[in-house]
C-alpha cells in the first residue's frame, strides 16, 4: 500500500504546497542566500546532447536546458517558441516551495552541484536582451552584490490579504491588525493563513509593528503567542486558499497578488488589502547554478524570456507585475493601472522584502512547526 | 557432513539477508545515527552524541498525541464499518452480488488516494454534507478541517483494506459448520458468536494490522482533511524534513515513532495470540 502512495504523496505535496510561495530576497542578502532560500527561478544546464540535435540550430547550446521554478508561472508557448528557434527543449522542474527546492537540492537528488556558492555571476555577453536602465533598481539592485550581477528579475508581487466583505458588517479593514483582532471576533472559524513561516510568523509580528523579517528571540515569542491564541478560531493552516474561499467556507486569508487579482476577478466583494503597518514584497529572479551542466542553454533561455515582447507575454499568463519598463510599455494599460498588481506608493512603501537570514532562519521554522502540531 | 549442510543453509540466506540489511537495517541504522547528531546551520547533518533531539520531543506531543488516539479509533471504526460488509460479501450475498460489491470495493482503488480525499474536502465542506444537514434543520455544522472529517477521511480510505482480510477469512471457512451450529440448536446469535466469529479472527487480525501501521504513518488525510489543524507525526516529520530542514530532530520523532510502532504492534500480536487461543492458522500478514 505505502508503495502505492509514494507517488501519489509527492504529487500531493505539489498541490498541497502549490501557493506556497513565490519567495523573496533582500539586496543585502542576496548572496546570503546563496541560491538557498533562494525565491528564485533558478536555471540549470546540462550535458551535450544524447539527443540529435535540430541541424540549424544555429548557436550550439545542446538539446536541453533544465528550468527549476513555480507552477502556472510561465507561458508554454514561450517555452515552443524557444525550442523552435533553438533546438534546445525546456525541461520544467515545478517546485511547491522554497524550502522545498532547497531540501531537494541538499539531498542532490537534482544532480545539481550544490556548494555554498550556489549560483554564478551572470555573463552579461550572453544575455543582450538585459538592459539594466529598464529596470526598477527597487528589484534589480537585488540581483547585485558586490558589483556583480548573480540575477534578474522575473517578476515581483506581494503578500497581503483577501477578504470577503460580505460579511464585515460595514467594517472595513485595513491593517494586519485587523486581520489579527477580527479573526479573534466576528471572522472567527473562517481565516486562513499560510503554511509558511515567512509570511506567517511576519505577519504576526505586523501585528505588534515588529519587522516582517524580526529574527529578535522576544518579538518572536510575541508573534508566537498571537499566533497560539488566534489558532483555534482558524479555519486552515493551508497555502491552498483559493478553493475554500472560493466556496464560502473561509471568508479572509493570507493572500499573494496574482491570487488576490484572480479572486477580486471573479468575486467583487473579495477586498485584496496591504496591511497599513507594512508586510512582504516580493521578487523571482532568473539565474544560473555553479556548475550548471546545461550552461549554454540556460543563458539562452534566460535571455530569451528577457524579450521584452515574450516576457509581456509572459505575464499575461502568470499575471504578476515585472519591473521591465520595455516590457510594461507593451502591456494593457487596464493592467498596469490595477490597484491590486500595481499598489498605492505609500503602502508599497512599507514592505519589506523577506531576507534570506529570515528565510532559514531554524527558530522560525521551529517556530511554525510548533504552532502547526500546537 | 553437518558443516556442509550448514554453509548451504547460510548461503540460501544469504540474499534474503542482503537485502533486509540493505532495504531495512541501514536506512533505521541512518535514521537513529542522525537523532543524535546535531543540525547544521543551513540544514544537514553534523556528527555528534547528544540527546537534545529526544529531549525535544514534547514539543510534539499534540502529534503524537493525534496519531495514538486517532489510529486506533479510526482502525476501530473501519473494523465495525467493515466487518458487517465482509460478512454479507462472504455469506449472505449471491454471486452476482458479490461479484458486483468486489468491483464496487476494488475499482476506487484505480484512482488516487490523494484524488478521492480531495473529492471528499468539497463532500465535508459547508457546500456539501453540512448544506445538506442545515435543509433538514441541523444548522451551523461544521466538518471540514476538524477531527472527525479526518476521522470520515480515514474510514473511507482504509475501508478496502479492513474488508478484504475479513472477507477472504470469511469466505473460506466450511459453511457446512453453520447449518451444524444451527442443527445442534445453537441460535444464530449464538452460532456467530461461537462458530463465525472466532473463525474469523485472523482476518480481523491482519485488517487492523494493516489499517493500523499505515495509519501511524499517515499524514495526507489530515493534510488534507484536518486544514493543517488536525497534525499527525507524519505531517510534523514531513514539515521537519521539508520545511524547518532539520533531519536530526525529525530522525529522533521518526526513532519515537518507530519505537512506539514496535511496543504497540508487539502488545497487539500478544493479545491477539492469546485471544486465538495459541491457534495454529493465526497467520498476521
Amino acid at each position: 500500500m505505502k508503495d502505492d502512495n509514494k507517488p501519489i504523496t509527492r504529487k500531493e505535496f505539489m498541490k498541497q504546497l502549490r501557493r506556497y510561495e513565490k519567495g523573496s530576497i533582500s539586496r543585502r542578502q542576496f548572496l546570503g542566500v546563496t541560491g538557498l532560500g533562494m525565491a528564485t527561478t533558478v536555471m540549470a544546464a546540462a550535458v551535450p546532447s544524447l539527443m540529435p540535435r535540430k541541424a540549424w540550430a544555429a548557436p550550439n547550446i545542446g538539446d536541453r536546458v533544465v528550468l527549476a521554478t513555480w507552477p502556472n508561472y510561465h507561458e508554454q508557448a514561450n517555452f515552443e517558441a524557444f525550442t523552435e528557434a533553438t533546438g534546445a527543449h525546456v525541461q520544467v522542474n515545478v517546485f511547491g516551495s522554497n524550502e522545498e527546492m532547497l531540501a531537494k537540492l541538499q539531498a542532490g537528488g537534482s544532480g545539481w552541484d550544490v556548494g555554498e556558492d550556489l549560483i554564478e555571476p551572470l555573463d552579461l555577453s550572453k544575455l543582450p536582451n538585459y538592459e539594466a536602465s529598464a529596470f526598477e533598481p527597487r528589484f534589480s539592485d537585488a540581483g547585485s552584490v558586490n558589483g556583480k550581477l548573480y540575477a534578474v528579475p522575473k517578476n515581483w508581487g506581494t503578500t497581503g490579504f483577501v477578504v470577503n466583505n460580505k460579511h464585515n458588517k460595514g467594517a472595513r479593514m485595513t491593517s494586519w491588525k485587523d486581520f489579527w483582532d477580527r479573526t479573534k471576533t466576528d471572522y472567527s472559524g473562517r481565516t486562513m493563513v499560510h503554511d509558511y513561516q515567512l509570511t506567517t510568523i511576519g505577519n504576526a509580528l505586523k501585528y505588534f509593528g515588529y519587522s516582517f523579517n524580526s529574527v529578535d528571540p522576544a518579538e518572536l515569542a510575541d508573534a508566537e503567542k498571537l499566533l497560539l491564541e488566534v489558532k483555534p478560531h482558524l479555519f486552515a493552516i493551508n497555502s491552498d486558499y483559493q478553493p475554500p474561499l472560493r466556496n464560502g467556507d473561509a471568508w479572509m486569508s493570507m493572500c499573494w497578488t496574482g491570487d488576490g487579482k484572480q479572486l477580486n476577478t471573479d468575486i467583487p466583494t473579495m477586498e485584496y488589502v496591504l496591511g497599513v503597518e507594512g508586510g512582504e514584497i516580493w521578487s523571482d529572479y532568473y539565474a544560473v547554478p555553479r556548475g550548471a551542466e546545461h550552461r549554454e542553454a540556460g543563458y539562452a533561455l534566460i535571455n530569451f524570456l528577457l524579450d521584452p515582447a515574450i516576457n509581456a507575454r509572459e505575464v499575461q499568463a502568470h499575471g504578476y507585475p515585472v519591473a521591465d519598463s520595455r516590457t510594461n510599455a507593451l502591456l494593457p494599460k487596464a493592467l498596469l493601472e490595477d490597484p491590486i498588481l500595481y499598489p498605492a506608493q505609500e503602502l508599497l512603501d512599507a514592505l519589506e522584502f523577506g531576507a534570506a537570514a529570515t528565510l532559514t532562519d531554524p527558530n522560525r521554522a521551529e517556530l511554525l512547526a510548533r504552532f502547526k502540531s500546537a | 557432513m553437518a558443516t556442509k549442510s550448514s554453509w548451504a543453509h547460510r548461503l540460501l540466506v544469504l540474499p534474503a539477508a542482503l537485502w533486509l540489511l540493505v532495504m531495512l537495517v541501514l536506512p533505521l541504522l541512518v535514521v537513529f545515527v542522525f537523532s543524535f547528531g546535531e543540525r547544521a546551520p543551513a540544514g544537514g547533518y553534523i556528527p555528534a552524541f547528544s540527546f537534545d533531539n529526544y529531549l525535544n520531543l514534547p514539543a510534539r506531543l499534540t502529534a503524537f498525541k493525534n496519531t495514538l488516539i486517532l489510529a486506533p479509533l479510526g482502525t476501530f471504526a473501519a473494523l465495525l464499518i467493515a466487518y458487517p460488509l465482509a460478512y454479507y460479501l462472504a455469506i449472505k450475498a449471491s454471486v452476482k452480488i458479490r461479484t458486483t460489491l468486489l468491483v464496487m470495493i476494488i475499482v476506487p482503488f484505480w484512482t488516487s488516494i490523494l484524488i478521492r480525499t480531495y473529492a471528499w474536502i468539497y463532500i465535508l465542506g459547508g457546500r456539501g454534507i453540512p448544506q445538506l444537514l442545515d435543509w433538514i434543520g441541523i444548522e451551523g455544522v461544521r466538518l471540514i478541517n476538524t477531527p472527525y472529517a479526518v476521522l470520515i477521511g480515514i474510514i473511507y480510505g482504509y475501508l478496502p483494506l479492513m474488508v478484504f482480510p475479513i472477507y477472504v477469512s470469511l469466505e473460506k471457512f466450511d459453511k457446512r459448520l453453520l447449518e451444524a451450529s444451527e442443527d445442534l440448536g445453537a441460535t444464530p446469535m449464538k452460532t456467530f458468536r461461537d462458530v463465525t466469529l472466532p473463525l474469523s479472527i485472523p482476518g480481523i487480525a491482519t485488517g487492523c494490522m494493516l489499517v493500523f501501521i499505515l495509519l501511524m504513518g499517515e499524514f495526507l488525510i489530515p493534510a488534507l482533511l484536518g486544514g493543517g489543524k488536525v497534525f499527525f507525526v507524519g505531517n510534523a516529520l514531513v514539515d521537519l524534513f521539508l520545511q524547518s530542514r532539520n533531519w536530526t530532530y525529525g530522525s529522533a520523532v521518526a526513532a519515537a515513532l518507530v519505537i512506539i510502532m514496535l511496543v504497540t504492534v508487539s502488545i497487539y500480536m500478544k493479545l491477539v495470540m492469546r485471544g486465538a487461543g495459541q491457534r495454529e492458522d493465526v497467520s498476521l500478514i
